[in-house]
This record gives C-alpha cells, sequence and structure tokens, in this order.
C-alpha cells in the first residue's frame, strides 16, 4: 500500500513529524518499506502567465512568449506546442535548478534572447498525461511557488502489509489506524446519496449468493469520458503507484486507494440481457483487460451476460466490455466478493490485481453501499452524466458477520506475562471501533467492526491488545525450568564429531542443493529413478539427489575449474531415494578426495592419493564408534572403479561404498580419473557402543611373522578373517606388513606377509603353544586358500 | 725427589693441556696417574724416606696428583661440551621452513553459525530435532494453520511434487510433528535445510532455519521476548544489543511479532546493510496459535507455548561480512577455506 503523507493527514493528522509517523505505523505492525519525496528537489519555480505568444522568427517549432512571474515579465522562447496567450504553466526563472541539478540561466535561442524556461510535468519529476507544458488552473496564483502549489513537499509512504490487515490497503484503513495510535479524530469525507436523476436499472442476477453476497450496480448515462481528470487526483493516484487512464477508470482507482473498495466500470452499451454472477463453464473464454484471453475452469466466478463471461469477479475485467473512448453509458459495480470465492483464482490464471489483492485478503462487507456513492459524486463531478438508482442483489445471510468474542483479562496475562488495566484494555478495543460490554470484573464480550473481520478469536483481541499497548512496553523473562529426561545418549556418535575429524583430517564442508541435474543421477546412481519436481527453478535442479555424490562430484567440477589442485570435501545431509511404498529421506554423509596425498612440503615428494587414503579416512570415521561390526568387502557401484571399490557393511547391512571413480564416468564429467569418493549412511557411524574395560594382561608379548603367497585374488581381509578365526583370543592382533609381487613370486601369485602377536592373560606363553597355533594358521590358510608359507 | 715430582705434575699438566680428545686424555691420565704411571711410582718411592719426612713427602705427592687429576676432569668436560657443541651445530635446521602434514579443513559457514545458535538453546535446555524436507501439505500448512489458498502460501513460492508432497517451506512441521510425538513440556529447536521456488540476487532455492518450540504451562510472550533478546546478545557477543519487537502476522502464532536488532554494520546509524535504517531484520516469532497446538494434540486451555523461526544465512551473512547468499552454495574451497 502506497499513498502520499499529504492525503493521509487530510483523514487524521496527528501533531507529529514524518519520521515519527513512519517509526509509529512500523511499529504497530504496518512496516513501512520505503518513504521518499513525491518529487525530486528543484527551486525556483512558480506559477506563471503567459501574456503573450508569437512564432519565431528563425524557427517553426519555437515561440517567443513573454511570462509574467507575478512581479516582473520576461522573454522565455518554448518549445512546446501547447504554449498560448493566456496559459499559466509552471516558469522556471533564472537561477532556479530543476532535478537532475539542471540549472536555468540567460540564453539565447536561435538568435532570440530567454530568460527562464516553462516546464512540462516530467521536468519537475512528475508524469506527463499531455505533450507540452503542465496546464494550471485558471485560478493559480501567478508567482506562488510551484511546490507549494502543488503540494510537493509531500512524501511517498509504502507501508508492507501482512495478509490478516487488509482492512489497510486503504487510506482510511491506515487513516483510522494512525487516529488509533495517536488518539486523533478521523475526518472523512461526506458521502452523500447521489439523487438518481433517470430510472434506468440493469438487471443483476447472483447465482450463488454464498460467494457473491452483495452486489450493487448503477447506470450512469451521457458521461464524457474525455474530460480531463483534475491534477489533485492525478496526483494522488501516482503517489499512490498509479497511471491515469480515464476519468471513470480513475475514479475506479481513487475509490479502491480511498476506501479500499474496488469498482468496476462496463460500458452498458456493449452488455446484453443483464448481469449473472455465476460460476464459468468450463473452457468458456474471456479476453481480459490486459488483452490475454483466458480459457476459463469451472470453478471460477464470473460476472457474465447474456452472450458470456464478462469479467473475472473480484479480478479483472474483459476488454470488450470496458470503458473506451467511445463510451457514453456506464454500468457501475460495486460488488462484494467472499474470499473463499476470489483466492487463489488470481494467481492461477497467472494474474494479480489491486482488485483481486484486497478480496482475497478480504473488503470490508459494509462498504459497498457508500463507495458506489462516493465514485458517483466523483464522475459526476469530473466527467458529467445522468446517474440512476443503486440496484443489484443482496443476500443479507451470506454476509460475513462479525464475531462476537469473550475476552477475559486473566487469560490476556496468561498469554502476555504481564497485566493490562482493565481500563486500558477496554480503551484500546474501543478505539479499534470494537463494541465492548462488560460481562463481569475482567470479562467483556467484543464485537469487531465490520472492517475487523481479522477478529475470530480470543487471541486476535490480546494481539491487538498488545499491539496497541507496544510489543516494546511489555516484559522480557527468561523461562525458568529444566528439562525432563535424557536425550544425550553416551553410545551416540554425535554428527558434530563426525564432521569434526573429518575437518581436521583436511577436509572442507560444502553444502549443495538437494535437487540436482536428472542427467548426473543417471549416471552416477541409474538404479534409483529420482523424485522429480513438478515446478524446478530449471531443468538442471530437477530431481531429488538418491547420492550425494552427485553435488559433491559438480563442486569438484566447479573448483578444478577454478585452478584448486587439491580437494578433499565432504557433505552430510538426506538422499531422498523412492521407493516401492514410500520415500526414504535417509541422513548420508560423503567425501571426495582428489590430488596431493598431503599438503605440499619442501622435503617430501609429492604423492597422489590412492585407494587405501581414502579408506584411512572412512575407517577414522567408524573408530568412533569404536564398533568392531564393520566390514570392508569388494565390490561394485555404478559411480565407481569396479577394480577399486568397496562397500562398506555393519553386521552384513550395507552402510555405503567407496572407491576411485568410473573412469567412465570421470570422461564423461570431464573429471581426472584419480579422484576417490565415499558415501555412508549415517546411523550405523553414530551408533557405537560405551566403553567395557578389559584387564591389561602382565605375560609377554610373542611375535611372529608369516608371509604367504596366495593368487592374487585372494583378499586380504579373507586371510586375516580366517586366522582370526583359528585362533582362540591369545592372538591378540594380526597386521599385513607387506605385499609383494615381482621377482621370485609367480606370475598371478602375491606375497602377504603378516605379524601375528600372541598374548596369554594368564601365563607365560610357550614356544610350543605358539607353534601349534602357527601351525593351526598354516594349515588352515593352505586349506581354504592354497597359500604357502613362504620360506 | 720432590723435584722430580714438580717436573712431573708440570709435564702431566702441559700434556692435559694439550690432549684433543678423550682418548688422549685417557693415556695421559694413565701415564701418570695409573697404577703404574710416572706420579704413581713416587709413591712407592715413599718407603726410602725416614719416618718423618715420609707423611709430608706423601701429602705432597698426592696433593700433585690431585692437581692433575682436576686437570684432567676440567679438561674431559670441555672435550665434552666441544663434541656437544660441534653436534648441535651439526644438527641445526632452518626453523622457518614450514612443518610437515595435514591441516585442518572447514566447517561450512552456515554449520558454523548453525552451532552458535544451537550452543545457546541447548544451554537452555532444549533439544535438536528434526523432520522430513518432503513433507506433506498437512504438516508444512493445513496443521499450521494455512489453510488451502490462504494468503500466506503465497508467499512462500513452494516446490511441489504433484502428489500432495512438497519441499517444506519452513522448519515449522518440525513444531508439530515434535507435539504429535511427545507429549508437553516440549523444548526444541529444530535446524534444518528449507526450500522455495525463488532465485535472485537475495534469494536461493534452498536456505537453512531454525526453528524453535517451547511449550509448557506458564509460557507467555514475555519468556519470548526474553529468549530471542538473550539469543540474539549472545550470537552477536553484543551485550547492549537493540532489540525490538514490532507486531506481524504468521497464521501459526498469535501475537506474532518480527524481531529487529540495531545494524550490527553500523551501530544503527544507518548504512547499506541496513538500507539506511539502522535495524536488521532478523526472525519472525509468536505465541503458537491454539489451533496450532491442537494439531499438536496439546490442550490450548492448559498450555501456551512460543514458536520462533528464522533464516541461518542471514545471521552468517552479517555476522561474518559475507556480502553474497549465493557464495553459500557455490562451494568455492577458496571460500570455504576461510571458515576452518
Amino acid at each position: 500500500m502506497r499513498f502520499n503523507e499529504a492525503w493521509l493527514r487530510e483523514w487524521a493528522n496527528p501533531d507529529i513529524d514524518t519520521d515519527t509517523l513512519v517509526h509509529q505505523l512500523t511499529m504497530a505492525g504496518l512496516e513501512v518499506d520505503a518513504v521518499e519525496p513525491v518529487v525530486p528537489a528543484f527551486s525556483g519555480v512558480v506559477v506563471g502567465r503567459i501574456t503573450s505568444c508569437q512564432p519565431h522568427p528563425d524557427a517553426d517549432k519555437l515561440r517567443l512568449c513573454e511570462v509574467d512571474d507575478g512581479t516582473e515579465v520576461f522573454p522565455v522562447v518554448c518549445g512546446a506546442p501547447n504554449a498560448r496567450e493566456g496559459l499559466k504553466a509552471p516558469f522556471a526563472r533564472i537561477g532556479a535548478v530543476l532535478p537532475g541539478d539542471f540549472k536555468i540561466k540567460k540564453a539565447k535561442l536561435r538568435g532570440q534572447p530567454s530568460e527562464g524556461m516553462l516546464c512540462g510535468a516530467s521536468e519537475l519529476g512528475m508524469e506527463d498525461l499531455i505533450d507540452g507544458l503542465l496546464e494550471l488552473p485558471e485560478d493559480a496564483p501567478v508567482g506562488t511557488d510551484i511546490r507549494d502549489y502543488l503540494g510537493l513537499n509531500d512524501t511517498i509512504i509504502e507501508v508492507d502489509l501482512t495478509p490478516n490487515r487488509a482492512d489497510c490497503l486503504s487510506l482510511r484503513g491506515v487513516a483510522r489506524e494512525v487516529g488509533v495510535l495517536n488518539r486523533v479524530p478521523l475526518n472523512e469525507p461526506a458521502i452523500e446519496p447521489v439523487a438518481p436523476r433517470i430510472d434506468d436499472v440493469f438487471p443483476v442476477t447472483v447465482d450463488d449468493a454464498e460467494a457473491c453476497p452483495r452486489y450493487l450496480g448503477r447506470v450512469i448515462r451521457d458521461v464524457n469520458v474525455a474530460a480531463p481528470t483534475p491534477l489533485w487526483m492525478v496526483e494522488r493516484l501516482r503517489r499512490a503507484g498509479l497511471r491515469s487512464i480515464d476519468p471513470v477508470v480513475d475514479v475506479t482507482n481513487y475509490v479502491l486507494l480511498e476506501l479500499g473498495q474496488p469498482l468496476h466500470a462496463f460500458d452498458l452499451n456493449r452488455l446484453n440481457d443483464g448481469i449473472r454472477v455465476r460460476r464459468a463453464q468450463a473452457g468458456e473464454q474471456l479476453e481480459t483487460l490486459d488483452e490475454q484471453t483466458l480459457e476459463l475452469r469451472d470453478d471460477t466466478l464470473v460476472i457474465a451476460d447474456g452472450q458470456g463471461p464478462l469479467a473475472l469477479a473480484g479480478i479483472m475485467g474483459g476488454r470488450p466490455s470496458a470503458v473506451s473512448a467511445d463510451t457514453r453509458d456506464l454500468f457501475l459495480e460495486c460488488a462484494f466478493f467472499s474470499p473463499l470465492a476470489v483466492v487463489g483464482k488470481a494467481r492461477s490464471y497467472g494474474l494479480h490485481t489491486d482488485s483481486s489483492h484486497r478480496f482475497e485478503r478480504g473488503v470490508d462487507p459494509a462498504l459497498q453501499a457508500r463507495a458506489i456513492e462516493r465514485a458517483t459524486a466523483l464522475i459526476l463531478e469530473i466527467a458529467g452524466g445522468r446517474p440512476g438508482p443503486v440496484s443489484g442483489s443482496e443476500d443479507a445471510a451470506s454476509l460475513p458477520a462479525p464475531a462476537a468474542i469473550e475476552l477475559y483479562a486473566d487469560h490476556a496475562t496468561r498469554l502476555l506475562g504481564s497485566p493490562l488495566r482493565n481500563e486500558e484494555i477496554v480503551d484500546i478495543l474501543q478505539r479499534l471501533g470494537m463494541d465492548v460490554s462488560e460481562q463481569g470484573e475482567g470479562h467483556w464480550r467484543v464485537t469487531a467492526p465490520s472492517w475487523r473481520f481479522d477478529m475470530a478469536i480470543e487471541q486476535d483481541l490480546i494481539e491487538e491488545l498488545a499491539r496497541i499497548h507496544g510489543y516494546d512496553r511489555l516484559p522480557n523473562r527468561v523461562p525458568a525450568g529444566t528439562p525432563a529426561g535424557n536425550t544425550q545418549y553416551e553410545h551416540k556418535v554425535p554428527l558434530r564429531r563426525l564432521s569434526d575429524a573429518l575437518r581436521d583430517r583436511g577436509y572442507m564442508e560444502a553444502i549443495t542443493y538437494s535437487f540436482v541435474a536428472p542427467e548426473i543421477l543417471a549416471q552416477v546412481d541409474p538404479d534409483h529413478p529420482p523424485l522429480a519436481l513438478l515446478n524446478p527453478i530449471s531443468a538442471d535442479l530437477g530431481v531429488m539427489r538418491t547420492t550425494l555424490m552427485a553435488g559433491l562430484l559438480t563442486t569438484a567440477q566447479r573448483n578444478l575449474n577454478r585452478q584448486i589442485d587439491r580437494l578433499r570435501l565432504f557433505e552430510t545431509g538426506l538422499r531422498f531415494v523412492p521407493g516401492e511404498q514410500e520415500l526414504t529421506q535417509q541422513p548420508m554423509v560423503a567425501g571426495l578426495l582428489y590430488g596431493s596425498a598431503a599438503p605440499a612440503h619442501w622435503q617430501s615428494k609429492p604423492r597422489a592419493v590412492d585407494f587405501y587414503d581414502l579408506k584411512g579416512d572412512v575407517e577414522s570415521l567408524l573408530a568412533l564408534s569404536a564398533s568392531e561390526d564393520f566390514r570392508f568387502v569388494a565390490a561394485t557401484h555404478p559411480a565407481l572403479h569396479p577394480g577399486q571399490c568397496a562397500r562398506l557393511e555393519r553386521d552384513g547391512e550395507i552402510v555405503g561404498y567407496l572407491g576411485r571413480i568410473h573412469p567412465r564416468l570421470a570422461a564423461q564429467l570431464d573429471l581426472p580419473a584419480d579422484l576417490y569418493l565415499f558415501e555412508l549412511i549415517l546411523e550405523p557411524l553414530v551408533t557405537g557402543r560405551l566403553p567395557r574395560f578389559q584387564p591389561v594382561s602382565e605375560f609377554p608379548r610373542v611375535q611372529r611373522d608369516l608371509a604367504f603367497v596366495v593368487a592374487t585374488e585372494v583378499a586380504a581381509g579373507d586371510l586375516l578373517e580366517l586366522v582370526r578365526e583359528t585362533c582362540d583370543e591369545r592372538l591378540r592382533d594380526v597386521q599385513v606388513f607387506d605385499v609383494y609381487q615381482g621377482e621370485h613370486i609367480d606370475q598371478g601369485y602375491k606375497s602377504l606377509a603378516m605379524t601375528l602377536t600372541f598374548q596369554d592373560a594368564s601365563s607365560t606363553l610357550r614356544d610350543d603353544q605358539v607353534n601349534a597355533l602357527v601351525e593351526a594358521v598354516v594349515s588352515q590358510l593352505k586349506q581354504r586358500f592354497n597359500a604357502n608359507l613362504r620360506v | 725427589m720432590m723435584e722430580n715430582l714438580e717436573t712431573l705434575v708440570s709435564e702431566a699438566l702441559a700434556q692435559v693441556a694439550e690432549a684433543g680428545d678423550a682418548r688422549v686424555l685417557d693415556e695421559v691420565r694413565v701415564r701418570y696417574l695409573g697404577k703404574k704411571g710416572e706420579i704413581s711410582a713416587l709413591l712407592k718411592s715413599l718407603g726410602g724416606l725416614g719416618p718423618e719426612e715420609r707423611p709430608k713427602a706423601g701429602a705432597l705427592i698426592n696433593e700433585g696428583k690431585q692437581r692433575v687429576q682436576d686437570a684432567i676432569e676440567a679438561r674431559k668436560s670441555l672435550l665434552q661440551e666441544q663434541v656437544l657443541n660441534a653436534r648441535l651445530a651439526e644438527e641445526a635446521l632452518d626453523v622457518t621452513l614450514p612443518g610437515r602434514g595435514e591441516m585442518p579443513g572447514a566447517l561450512h559457514p552456515v554449520t558454523r553459525m548453525r552451532r552458535r545458535m544451537e550452543d545457546f538453546f541447548l544451554r537452555l535446555g532444549f533439544d535438536i530435532a528434526e523432520g522430513p524436507e518432503v513433507e506433506d501439505d498437512y504438516h508444512n500448512f493445513e496443521a499450521l494453520n494455512i489453510p488451502d489458498h490462504h494468503p500466506a502460501r503465497a508467499m512462500h513460492d513452494t516446490f511441489y511434487f504433484g502428489d500432495g508432497r512438497l519441499l517444506r517451506t519452513h522448519t515449522s512441521p518440525v513444531q508439530v510433528r515434535v507435539m504429535k510425538a511427545g507429549k508437553p513440556p516440549f523444548r526444541i529447536i529444530a535446524p534444518g535445510r528449507v526450500y522455495r521456488c525463488d532465485s535472485d540476487l537475495t534469494h536461493t532455492p534452498m536456505f537453512h532455519q531454525v526453528e524453535g518450540l517451547l511449550v509448557d504451562e506458564g509460557i507467555t510472550f514475555a519468556d519470548l521476548k526474553g529468549t530471542v533478546a538473550e539469543f540474539l546478545k549472545f550470537v552477536f557477543e553484543v551485550d547492549d544489543l537493540p532489540v525490538r519487537f514490532r507486531p506481524s502476522y504468521f497464521p501459526f502464532t498469535e501475537p506474532s511479532a518480527e524481531v529487529d536488532v540495531g545494524c550490527v554494520s553500523c551501530g544503527g546509524k544507518g548504512c547499506r546493510v541496513c538500507s539506511h535504517s539502522g535495524w536488521l531484520e532478523i526472525m519472525g516469532c509468536g505465541m503458537v496459535h491454539p489451533k496450532v497446538l491442537e494439531h499438536g494434540g496439546v490442550d490450548p486451555e492448559r498450555y501456551t507455548g512460543f514458536a520462533f523461526g528464522m533464516g541461518i544465512e542471514r545471521l552468517t551473512m552479517l555476522r561474518y561480512g559475507v556480502n553474497d547468499l549465493r557464495l553459500f552454495f557455490e562451494n568455492d574451497v577458496r571460500v570455504l577455506s576461510q571458515f576452518a
């Protein structure tokens, strides 16, 4: 809602300056978004009168004028087509400074002296309605400063209203609020019914009285739509952000701004058989004022005549029935449409109008009779015409009735935290126009005025009390009390801990969009068709990610294009995997690794990361849960190199995958082939266990190094597992310390060397005991994996 | 004999002084003080002296021996010191060369701010709650008192999937889920991703919010104001931070408020960051609407509560001086690395 301050002050004029007024509105919930002067700064311009006007001897389009500024007469060369003797227009004297820091100096134009400039509206920062000088009324006092005469020392205030405050979508509404806040009276213009001069009535039928409880109309004949809209109205419209169109449209817009009631004027001679307010039939067409042809749905309320829809009720009129330059006779519509009948409809047709904005939020249901009289009077004043009587349709039962709300002082205290005095409660409500009837001590029955249709429950009233009392005058307190129950479990690893671990290993956290391009998902995770957005912001953000790898790969592309040569990235967040029954929204952690294994160092040879760097990072995450149930298994994944990919399992359940990027994917994404990825389900990682103390053995440890030759494809993990299975708890540890292929080892085989550490809890192990264990290991490995002990 | 002693001691001392390393020094010691050493030999010759001369001569010899011994010890320390110094010199490094090993990476600035926000509320006994990001219409709108076609829906620019599901436009649906899943009192915050179909200089289609909910007996607007004011002072580490509450409207709270803080960039004088108003709009909040309590299965006659919601990115930008929202989702490591 945009309006000029001077207009507001005609309605309610508290003794406070603009800044205070603006602050007051903001703190009352009518947030002021902008305050700006109605025109840019300029000076030295007065009302001038052209006393004579002669052709320029040497220029066809210029004229030589004599201009009286009230004290002297100056020669002025002027090119405006409407310059003529007797015209009053803004006159910039020598020394005037116009907007844009344009200084007026003595000049000669085609040899003729010019001492000053006659101005058009746009030269003063206003809107040009005609090509040429701004024509001032005959009675404009010559010599008066134009800023004073046109009221240009004024500000435009723009208020950003919340959807519940539709009552303030008018000057009347804002003024009412200013009146309440400052205890000043509201100076409403007198609105008298206009006596009909003709009997003509255009018939109206309302099919859906619930959607349109009141529809008023009036015929006005012999209107002169060519009459100029007076400057004061044009200026108020302009200051509110509306352009002047013709006097009829201008008046309907003016009344909309002034009272908050949208009106529509039809060209009476383009209407057939009477008005019918009805639902559209599916497929009916309407060409709207903005010249689009809409195909209507049957949920849409329309104003129709015998031939079809004329207007979208409460939203926009149709072009064929609109007032045009040929219009002589009007049918003026002033209706109340129920918000439910209008809401969402404009948007569904891609429209948003001042009218739909108001009807969706609600219009004062008691306003229509006054508004149509106001509009009629203004039309007659400006464009003449002969009015008929107001007629139409009304279904009182369908009109919204204000609720009677029970209000208790102690309920207000309960919500606000401090009591308001009973007198203040009553005073605030009465200032707001509410009807308050006392039911007992601290108990009232309150009925809101017709314009406060947002008042429905007791809390609505309490909010009004708080608002007018002032939020800042209510107390502050930090709530006492302690929460019950335990929500921090020691066996759970907080997500923060995982993120910190990765951070400390050099990873940077990325946050990428949860929606990604379908193409990259098809490459990275082709087995899970993603959930697609109906209205994506763009095609490359069209589907919900089924894997966090997609975002990390895109992030890597972007960074590698910026000359970054070492990447360690991680992200946590949900993946969205559609299932047969339902969507799984699963918290994940994923990482990406590329470049040198360690930061560059002057002493060390750089080494590129490999699978085992990746695995080490993953293992460091697993270590946080202190669980021994994790297992890495050779596996395949569409995004990963089949020979360098592991699946992580916990108790046989898949936790995730890690490995080198598949060279085909790398090529498709234009990424390097030695890039590594992991993605793990968070839940198994954060579920750990409490430490359980084990007594420390004081008996000596015995270590044995064994090397086995096995076929290349035998997994070390399988060998180690078998070693553990074969031995009992006396085997404390087994570690691989060397893997070798080459000389002395046959093609297709490898040597795998491991250290076995034995220790007994209650005695010193004898050689024969250790030998027995080692022999069992050797024999089991031979039997299961054809592993031969290397000697 | 005594002249001989003087000569021997002088010789020995001269040789000690000349000894260049521990081995030579030891040879000197053996030569003069060893069992068969030359000075030791003098002691053996004491027998040839008279009983009254013997003690005096013995003392003299022992004194000479001691002088040589002391000189050897001193020389030994000196030599050891020299050896150590040589080694130290040899082992000296250029300590200005860089060290080795991995440096910490970084948390995303939004995570960093989110943790700070969480820390305040964890201290007040709030728990962290989570909810789905693909939501249904009921939890995102209906249960929050935003019925179909409510004008507030138009402000949300919702992403839809076409089957009734949508991407949550705020973290408020977590309120309802938490209430339905438990019994009052509730003290939770719900940080997380939210989505709106809007993308320009100051909007990204995904961003983060933190929702807060406190429902208990006797909770008032004063508790809301106090909690929020303390929170903002904590986040910005400004004890006298101006905080103001303006009436506003959210369908799921009543009374509702917008919260402004005095501009942390200019101190309230007016600058580009605060559009010359001196104030920054930080969050929305209010007393939980009775209909929302009812949707959560909470008796509004017995319980009251407050709720608030705020964007994490905005606070992050203000706190760290980030001037472009879109940077948060570009994940440029040159930017990320600034938030180690």
